[in-house]
């Protein structure tokens, strides 16, 4: 044990902390080595920058008068349909939600300009919409429909929650048919035409505490500009994973579920995106802090673009139908290259991810470190699979 | 040899004269069509890349213009918009020519004008609308 998190929020209080981003350290650890570097660094910053479909916001309305009670009815805000499953002022707008007029797919590839993920980042940026609520009277809830223009300081809440985020490690997607699909993973060309990825590599945060010892339920996170937290695995976490000689996992494995004040959040760390021939999905910034607890924790933290590997996928035909078969491995280095070479032929390779948004983020949660405006937490408990570092 | 890449546009009355072989007979031009749609009636527009001796070819831009050909560079026709782009570099794995790069250190996507063929393979890869043509 080399410090405990306690000593660390002393030393960011007394402005003594030292910071590194996760990119940095793998130079640091070249030059000086893990245990000198973990002497020096008392905590590294992650981050990742990419659409993520399971995000959603829940909000509170302030009641009309006479009241009416949402849960159980219908409403829809600029024009795409809400849930409504819950209290009387309650409400749930998903990011991939898509207005009932939209022509989706009918004309293909369908362009999905508007849905979900547009009114929550139009919402950052002060616009307005149509909240539209229809239901049942009852006697403590006498009205039957409720018609508003609502913007974000108007809402009692407003909460950012992400069911799964952050996946540890993803599929490189290509395809093996001839025509040009439309994916989650971008436009695939035919023969495999090119090769998509979606991770962050080297400042992925949970590539770069790969056994989880640090993270765990209740941890602080960065989230699209505000402070968020890790509430709980993420859904299709996966606790026992295969993993490489570095203990980094061979497939997706590990996720988080995260949530974050969207009142705290900013247009910059969040964007909404129109995914050609699929549909909406919303671009969010997770930033991980690691606390340099011990050597090891350096050690997971340099991890290089060259170590991490991801399995190659074909998305026409074997992801749809859920076959796995092994078209083989590919490095992060390889595919930041721009080319990699699967059967002898080069692939164009392509990034759904934004590496530069995620150093961004790396940066931001270290300047925020170092002036003293965000501290770390122990988490209260570990993940499914994980032992967190015993203080 | 000089090479310009161009875009022409043609008004109705003049899709049916035999431009691309006036540029050649008359004015020992190479031209090489890169894009090309004619919409009867309405209007044409060629995007070309043209080379030939510096004088023909400012010789053949004032035949054209003079004849009621619009030419314009091709640096108007996608437009990269920076504010709206994540750099997340969706877009360079479908550019054939490299005309949307990614740095290898920064990780910033940049658009060179001068390499682009306006084949808007770039636009459905984008999830951002930071990339628009206008052709």
């Amino acid at each position: 044990m080399l410090r405990t998190i306690d000593e660390i929020n002393d030393k960011i209080r007394s402005g003594k902390v030292v910071v590194a981003t996760a990119e940095e350290v793998v130079g640091l650890v070249q030059d000086q080595g893990v245990k000198q570097t973990a002497r020096q660094v008392d905590v590294v910053t992650t981050g990742t920058f990419g659409p993520m479909c399971s995000s959603g916001i829940y909000f509170n309305i302030a009641q009309s008068t006479p009241k009416i009670k949402c849960g159980g009815g219908r409403a829809s805000f600029g024009g795409v349909p809400l849930y409504a499953g819950w209290a009387a002022a309650d409400l749930l707008l998903g990011a991939t939600a898509l207005p009932d007029d939209d022509p989706r797919n009918a004309v293909y590839p369908g362009l999905f300009k508007f849905g979900g993920a547009h009114i929550i980042e139009g919402l950052l940026k002060g616009e307005r919409y149509r909240l539209e609520v229809r239901n049942h009277g009852t006697d403590c809830y006498p009205r039957k429909e409720y018609f508003t223009e609502l913007g974000l300081d108007d809402f009692t809440q407003a909460t950012m929650f992400n069911p799964r985020n952050a996946y540890q490690l993803y599929n490189v997607a290509i395809n093996l048919n001839k025509k040009t699909i439309y994916t989650y993973m971008g436009v695939l060309k035919g023969n495999m035409g090119n090769a998509n990825y979606a991770t962050s590599g080297a400042l992925s945060p949970l590539l770069n505490d790969p056994k989880l010892r640090t993270v765990g339920i209740g941890t602080r996170v960065f989230l699209c500009g505000a402070e968020g937290y890790v509430v709980y695995p993420g859904t299709q976490h996966v606790p026992q994973p295969q993993r490489d000689d570095r203990g980094l996992p061979l497939f997706p494995s590990a996720t988080l579920a995260l949530v974050g004040d969207l009142k705290q959040m900013n247009p910059r760390w969040l964007r909404a995106a129109s995914i050609t021939g699929y549909g909406t999905s919303l671009a969010v910034a997770f930033g991980l802090p690691l606390p340099v607890l011990d050597e090891q924790v350096i050690a997971d933290a340099s991890v290089t673009d060259a170590d991490i590997t991801f399995p190659i996928v074909d998305y026409s035909q074997n992801y749809p139908l859920g076959r796995v078969v092994d078209l083989g491995r590919v490095s992060m280095a390889e595919l930041m290259s721009g080319r990699i070479e699967i059967n002898n032929k080069a692939v164009p390779t392509g990034s759904m991810t934004s590496r530069y948004q995620g150093r961004q983020v790396s940066l931001e949660l270290k300047e925020r470190i170092k002036r003293g405006t965000f501290f770390l937490t122990r988490p209260v408990a570990a993940l499914p699979g994980a032992t967190l570092i015993d203080e | 040899m000089a090479k310009k890449k161009v875009v022409f546009s043609f008004p109705p009355r003049l899709i049916s004269e035999p431009i691309t072989y006036r540029l050649v007979k008359d004015f020992d031009l190479q031209v090489n069509i890169l894009r090309a749609m004619v919409s009867p009636r309405e209007r044409g527009r060629m995007v070309v890349e043209i080379s030939g001796r510096e004088q023909s070819l400012q010789d053949a831009l004032d035949y054209l213009i003079e004849h009621g050909v619009e030419v314009n560079a091709v640096v108007q026709e996608l437009r990269h918009h920076p504010d709206l782009c994540v750099n997340c570099s969706a877009c360079t794995a479908l550019c054939p020519t490299d005309a949307l790069t990614v740095d290898s250190t920064t990780r910033e996507v940049s658009y060179d004008p001068a390499e682009c063929i306006l084949c808007e393979s770039c636009i459905p890869a984008c999830s951002y609308q930071a990339l628009e043509s206008q052709f």
